[in-house]
């Protein structure tokens, strides 16, 4: 292998991810490209395809074929509780602010199958605010939406999220907010009236209306730096004064180019605040 | 296998990848022991840890070391003469930039961190210029990973098994990698350490 032959791949990924946007309107050139070239190389080998190139002739005639490109690119690892100290953090230096607004909006972007809404709203039960709060859960991925609507989870799904759940400051007992069927559990009917789930596209689509918080956890890292700045920006404009920005555990804003507009609220936790301009 | 035989010795090195897992931690201590901020090249750590780990290897090797020793965030970028340690539960890539990536994508070979996925993606971006090196474990993450080192036209280099708490992992990118044989944790340490001195007469002369 030479890395003429290397760089040949490099251009076919380039071709591929132009052809997917200007036949379908999925813009992926600007994803880290490290992960891009993982996923697609296990496509690669999944499809049956020899080439990238090969893949581009039939990605721009199948759309079947391209719908099956498309789950390859919003992998949604996900859980509750999902780092637990952070929810710590958040009953401690988020929700007494929280508590001064008669209302808040909070929009968790790159929602994935919705482990993360469910997790915040139980929290925000738990302080005595849910009442108060309206979430918007929005993903790229519509099966990942549509799971997210139902509130139904596997049982060991909720086994794994209650020891966390304990760890994040639990008041009580996970099961408190679910019903277990067979083995499968579904979620407190009371939380779908304040939670919608939305399809919004990070790389593509515009503001979702002020916010008092927006929680993007793990979801910028499969961004490059440039688009990173283009939704760091829109979390900006979208973030009412003094509102709140939650980051995945290694994201940061040090990187950044709006790492002047916010200051850290709580920095291990990934907490920021918009800063209040005079 | 003798230092002095070692492949690609005098070539330019421009960044080190250290993978390791069960039996590697302490000789990770051992073979940066001797290094310092000069080190001219970065040097990645990725290391299967427990994914509740926070930070805690990071803060080990940050006491012991000279050099200084960080856990990658995303988008950080590689730095000479400083030691980048891969986080628990996430996976470490390096993009053409030089700036580290990370990802949650399911585990690769039951690990995240995995070797494999950090090595395939530095072997892209550094080619010849990457020094990779497979220590102690009991999986086989790794082997595919340094076959592509080797590929691109790195350097590839593994513990010598018999040296190994867990031989296995070392043992298995050996075979897939195509090499004759290992070095001992004394041996790569005085690898790392001359790469050091000839990056210094080299910044010198
Ligand atoms: C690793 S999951 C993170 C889930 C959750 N926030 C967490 O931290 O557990 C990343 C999610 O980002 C979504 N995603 C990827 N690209 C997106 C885009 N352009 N717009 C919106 N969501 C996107 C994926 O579909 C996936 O559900």
């Amino acid at each position: 292998m030479s890395d003429g032959v290397l760089d040949i791949e490099g251009i076919e990924i380039n071709l591929l991810l132009e052809a997917i946007f200007q036949r379908y309107g999925y813009d992926f050139r600007d994803y880290a490209r490290a992960s891009v070239e993982r996923r697609l190389a296990q496509f690669l080998a999944d499809s049956g395809c020899g080439t990238f190139s090969e893949v581009t002739a039939r990605v721009l005639r199948e759309p079947q074929f391209f719908h099956q490109v498309v789950p390859y690119f919003s992998i949604s690892v996900t859980s509750l509780f999902r780092d637990p100290f952070i929810y710590l953090a958040l009953r401690e230096k988020v929700v007494p602010l929280l508590r001064t607004w008669p209302h808040f909006k909070v929009w968790h972007a790159g929602c994935a199958t919705g482990e993360e809404v469910y997790s915040m709203a139980i929290m925000l039960r738990e302080e005595g605010i849910f009442e108060r709060a309206r979430l918007y859960a929005t993903d790229i991925s519509q099966p990942a939406l549509e799971t997210g609507k139902t509130g139904i989870y596997p049982l060991d799904i909720l086994k794994k999220g209650s020891a966390a759940y304990q760890k994040a400051g639990g008041r009580g007992s996970l099961s408190d907010h679910y019903h277990a069927r067979y083995e499968a559990a579904v979620m407190d009917a009371a939380f779908a009236r304040q939670i919608t789930f939305a399809r919004h596209n990070l790389a593509m689509d515009k503001s979702f209306g002020e916010m008092q918080m927006i929680v993007c956890r793990n979801v910028l890292i499969y961004f490059n730096q440039d688009l990173q700045n283009l939704v760091l920006q829109l979390f900006l404009e979208s973030l009412d004064h003094g509102g709140f920005l939650c980051l995945g555990d290694k994201e940061t804003l040090t990187f950044s180019s709006v790492a002047d507009s916010f200051v850290a609220v709580d920095e291990k936790a990934r907490i920021y605040k918009k800063r209040v301009r005079r | 296998m003798t230092l002095m035989d070692l492949p690609g010795c005098e070539r330019d090195i421009r960044a080190v990848a250290i993978g390791g897992s069960a039996g590697a931690s302490g000789v990770l201590r051992e073979i940066l022991a001797g290094l310092t901020r000069a080190f001219p090249a970065p040097i990645a750590v990725v290391q299967h840890l427990h994914p509740d780990d926070r930070g805690l290897l990071v803060e080990n090797l940050g006491r012991a070391m000279r050099i200084p020793v960080v856990e990658v965030q995303d988008k950080m970028p590689a730095r000479p003469g400083q030691v980048h340690v891969a986080p628990a539960d996430y996976h470490m890539m390096v993009e053409r930039d030089g700036a580290f990536a990370l990802s949650v994508d399911d585990p690769v070979q039951w690990s995240r961190p995995s070797l494999d996925v950090f090595f395939l993606s530095a072997a892209k971006v550094w080619r010849s210029g990457l020094l990779a090196i497979v220590l102690s474990g009991a999986n086989e993450d790794g082997a595919a990973g340094l076959r592509a080192v080797r590929l691109r036209g790195g350097m590839a280099v593994v513990q010598d098994p018999a040296t190994a708490r867990f031989p296995k992992m070392p043992l298995a990118a050996m075979t897939q990698a195509g090499l004759g044989g290992g070095m001992s944790p004394g041996q790569i340490a005085v690898l790392l350490e001359r790469l050091e001195r000839r990056g210094r007469s080299g910044r010198s002369g």
